[in-house]
């Protein structure tokens, strides 16, 4: 018998299709946003904590972990969300932010500043024509507590005063009610105020409890307009998990291939060392692809995480860890 | 924004190789068999090669047990069974089985290595299924050892004595530690034969039964070709044989010892189906057809290796199940982000390529991964073969390799006709969000297994075993004493 000729899978097949127009539907009523919802597929909550498992064993070596570690510092928005912050501590929160490293000028700047509405204007003055950009957080963050009216001027007040990029939190209590149509709406009506600035929208999935309502909070998000979805404030006792940032990234997959919007996905809180950012750059890698490892689509939210980066970073090369005070404690 | 409506390229970082080091498996040049305690010369000197099929070098020499060594280990294992191990008492046993399970925990690393060289699977699997499941089944059976009473098999129940196992190159490690565990718990003294290809983890576990100072005899190591096999199927001092491999090894296997006084417990081979409804998770389903059939290589006999799907959503599901198939990283077996490992053999090689070529014959679609191929060793790239119709060969026949046949259905009666429809009765796979309906299909899907919305978990306590073509007798949980109690 002859050998069977290979049939190889080709290179289209193996990549997330994107139709050529953007087709974003229009949403014009809730029964047609539950409609749509109730089409997406369930997650099985045990299958998914096992693949994102098996996603963080892979090892990344050489010089893919220097890239990766190189990627991550440039994904970062340098966050402080304190009630102490002051001017003078968002001053060294922008200084590290441009150089990450000073005595390095190779590493990467950091994406944003993260930064409360009221010190949007101070941040922007420091930051002036710098590539790193200025995000705040906005409408009552974290619990987003408060009526339309004044989520809408919180927004308004940081456009103003220089934000490139807001970060509002969804109406929780509105999506675990079954309001969804008003979780929708506050989206769109935020990202009207927005006008140029992007709008990540965040989920709080700690609050959300279940992974189907993790995936259809990030529809929601996406068809109202967001331009990333984003895991947490960091203010729950549940901030992003590697399963959840993989149900997001299914999710903004999907959604690009059925409506050809790009949409990024931020994760946030609790993620300290260059061990987890990697775990999250992998899943990015094998769920979304090219099109999200850049800092356009994938964002971290933290603080502490940019030195142990500093600091892998440095291991990497010189073979050797170093102190831990090598690096600003900003 | 014209740019961003492009593409978006899986898999677009490289990762560099990130390889466990080959010297961590500690191999000598030779190995004896294990008999009596001791590893001795066997009497013919007529060595074999293990070979590490991702590169087809040599491993080491490995004994060829004759027929006398075969009496010998028998013997040796009769003498243990009478004079030790039916007067050591279950607590006695259990401590035995307990200090098995940690050695395998110290050892672990090497013995994934060993494992990884020897059969050729990812190191992945061995170091995170095979060994920690291993050392499970060992702490598993331990604590069954002194409670015996209370398995549901009558007051103080008695073992059978003398067990010859025979076990199969896809999981050597694993389904020694499946075979001796329970037979040791239950008190019987065992002769074990690991596969010609793959000898060598079970080799290592003879060094640790020494480091556990389990009395001479109590297990026997006996390495060796089919010939070895069919003398200790043939030896009159057996009084049990479990054999785990191929339905056609298993069906002569029956015949010889149907004269005999011999318990037999077979574990063959499976041609399972993983049923996917319209209403499946998706995503973790996709994962699920995955684990289902390139687990392993896909040499798994319980490998969910016909994909049913509703028609409904067949389209989808091949669409991303190509492009999950093709994101598959195949390659040096040791490099930890490996997925996809060697082919165990040539001669298991030969036979996958066979029985794909018929699929194409067939008009089967088929869709392999573009995976460049290692140039040395055994390899096979992931193959998934679309419009497959029930009576082609590849949706009936065991493939035992990283082929995946895709068959479709319309209604829950039809998947549960396609599903029945074979000579084998291992596994089964039910997707869906609906639970009535996984009940109603699992209760009248014929196999061994059914798994609902998961697909190749394994767990000590929970039986395993096949209906029809695929066996008979369970392995693992409190059934799995069964095999080994005189009841």
């Amino acid at each position: 018998m002859s050998t069977a000729p290979l049939r190889l899978v080709t290179g289209d097949e193996r990549e997330v299709h994107m139709p050529s127009v953007s087709t974003v539907p229009v949403i014009e009523s809730e029964s047609q946003l539950r409609g749509l919802l109730a089409g997406l597929s369930g997650v099985d909550a045990v299958g998914a904590e096992a693949r994102a498992a098996k996603l963080a064993t892979r090892s990344l070596k050489k010089s893919t972990k220097l890239a990766a570690l190189d990627l991550a510092i440039s994904m970062v928005d340098l966050t402080t969300l304190e009630g102490a912050d002051t001017p003078g501590r968002v001053t060294s929160l922008c200084a590290k932010a441009m150089r990450p490293d000073p005595s390095d000028p190779s590493v990467p700047s950091a994406a944003a500043v993260c930064v409360y509405p009221d010190l949007v204007a101070h941040a922007r003055h420091v930051l002036g024509a710098s590539a790193v950009k200025v995000a705040s957080v906005a409408t009552a963050f974290p619990s987003g507590r408060a009526s339309l009216n004044v989520k809408l001027l919180d927004v308004r007040e940081a456009v103003s005063a220089g934000a490139d990029e807001i970060d509002m939190v969804i109406d929780r209590g509105a999506f675990l009610s079954g309001r969804l149509g008003q979780v929708f709406d506050e989206v769109v009506a935020v990202k009207e105020v927005c006008a140029t600035a992007h709008l990540k929208v965040i989920l709080e999935t700690g609050e959300l409890a279940t992974y189907d309502n993790v995936r259809r909070a990030s529809w929601i998000a996406m068809l109202a307009g967001a331009d990333f979805i984003k895991t947490s404030t960091g203010k729950a006792g549940i901030s992003a998990t590697l399963p959840t940032a993989l149900v997001m990234l299914e999710a903004a997959r999907d959604f690009a291939e059925a409506t050809g919007a790009v949409v990024g996905v931020k994760v946030a809180g609790g993620i300290r060392t260059s061990k987890d950012a990697l775990r999250y750059l992998v899943v990015v890698n094998e769920t979304t692809g090219s099109q999200w490892l850049t800092p356009d689509r994938f964002r971290f939210g933290a603080s502490s995480l940019l030195n142990d980066l500093l600091m892998q970073r440095l291991k990497q090369r010189r073979g050797s860890y170093v102190r831990a005070d090598e690096f600003s404690g900003d | 924004m014209s740019d961003e409506l492009t593409n978006s390229r899986l898999g677009a970082m490289i990762y560099d190789p990130a390889p466990e080091s080959a010297a961590t498996a500690h191999l000598k040049p030779s190995y004896g068999l294990f008999i009596n305690g001791e590893f001795s010369d066997p009497s013919s000197h007529d060595p074999f090669v293990t070979l590490n099929p991702a590169t087809e070098e040599p491993l080491a020499n490995v004994a060829h047990a004759t027929s006398a060594d075969v009496d010998r280990a028998v013997y040796a294992a009769r003498r243990a069974y009478d004079t030790v191990w039916s007067t050591t008492t279950g607590a006695e046993r259990s401590k035995y089985l307990f200090r098995i399970a940690r050695l395998i925990q110290e050892r672990a690393r090497e013995l994934a290595v060993v494992e990884t060289l020897d059969n050729g699977k990812p190191i992945r699997e061995s170091r995170d299924i095979d060994i920690p499941l291993a050392a499970a089944h060992f702490f598993y059976y331990a604590g069954w050892a002194d409670k015996l009473d209370y398995a549901g098999y009558g007051p103080d129940p008695k073992p059978l004595g003398v067990a010859g196992q025979i076990i199969p190159w896809n999981f050597p490690l694993l389904m020694a530690a499946w075979k001796l565990a329970p037979a040791l718990a239950a008190g019987n003294t065992c002769v074990l034969k690991p596969a010609e290809t793959t000898p060598l983890s079970a080799l290592i576990l003879a060094e640790i039964l020494q480091q556990a100072e389990l009395p001479p005899g109590v297990v026997n190591i006996i390495t060796g070709d089919g010939t070895t096999g069919a003398a200790l199927v043939d030896h009159p001092g057996v009084d049990k044989i479990a054999f785990t491999g191929s339905t056609e090894v298993g069906r002569l296997i029956q015949q010889r010892v149907a004269t005999s006084h011999k318990h037999l417990t077979l574990e063959l081979g499976g041609k399972g189906a993983n049923i996917v409804f319209e209403d499946a998770p998706i995503d973790e389903m996709i994962e699920g057809i995955i684990d289902g059939i390139f687990f392993n290589q896909g040499h798994v006999c319980c490998a969910g290796s016909r994909l049913l799907v509703q028609e409904s959503v067949a389209d989808d599901v091949l669409r991303r199940l190509v492009r999950r198939v093709d994101q598959l990283r195949v390659g040096d077996p040791l490099d930890k982000n490996t997925d996809v490992g060697a082919i165990n053999s040539a001669a298991q090689l030969a036979r996958i390529k066979e029985l794909t070529a018929y699929g194409e014959e067939e008009g089967a679609t088929r869709y392999t991964s573009s995976c460049p191929l290692p140039d040395k060793g055994y390899w096979f790239a992931p193959t998934v073969f679309a419009d497959v119709a029930q009576s082609h060969r590849i949706a009936r026949e065991e493939i035992f390799g990283p082929v995946l046949s895709v068959l479709t259905f319309r209604t829950p009666d039809e998947a549960v006709a396609k599903a029945n429809n074979t000579n084998y009765g291992l596994a089964c796979g039910v997707w869906s969000e609906k639970g009535s309906r996984t009940l109603w299909v699992a209760e009248r899907l014929r196999a061994g297994v059914i798994w609902a919305n998961t697909y190749n978990r394994f767990d000590p306590a929970s039986p395993f075993g096949g209906v029809r073509e695929s066996g008979f007798g369970r392995e693992g949980g409190r059934h799995g004493l069964e095999a080994y109690l005189n009841v």
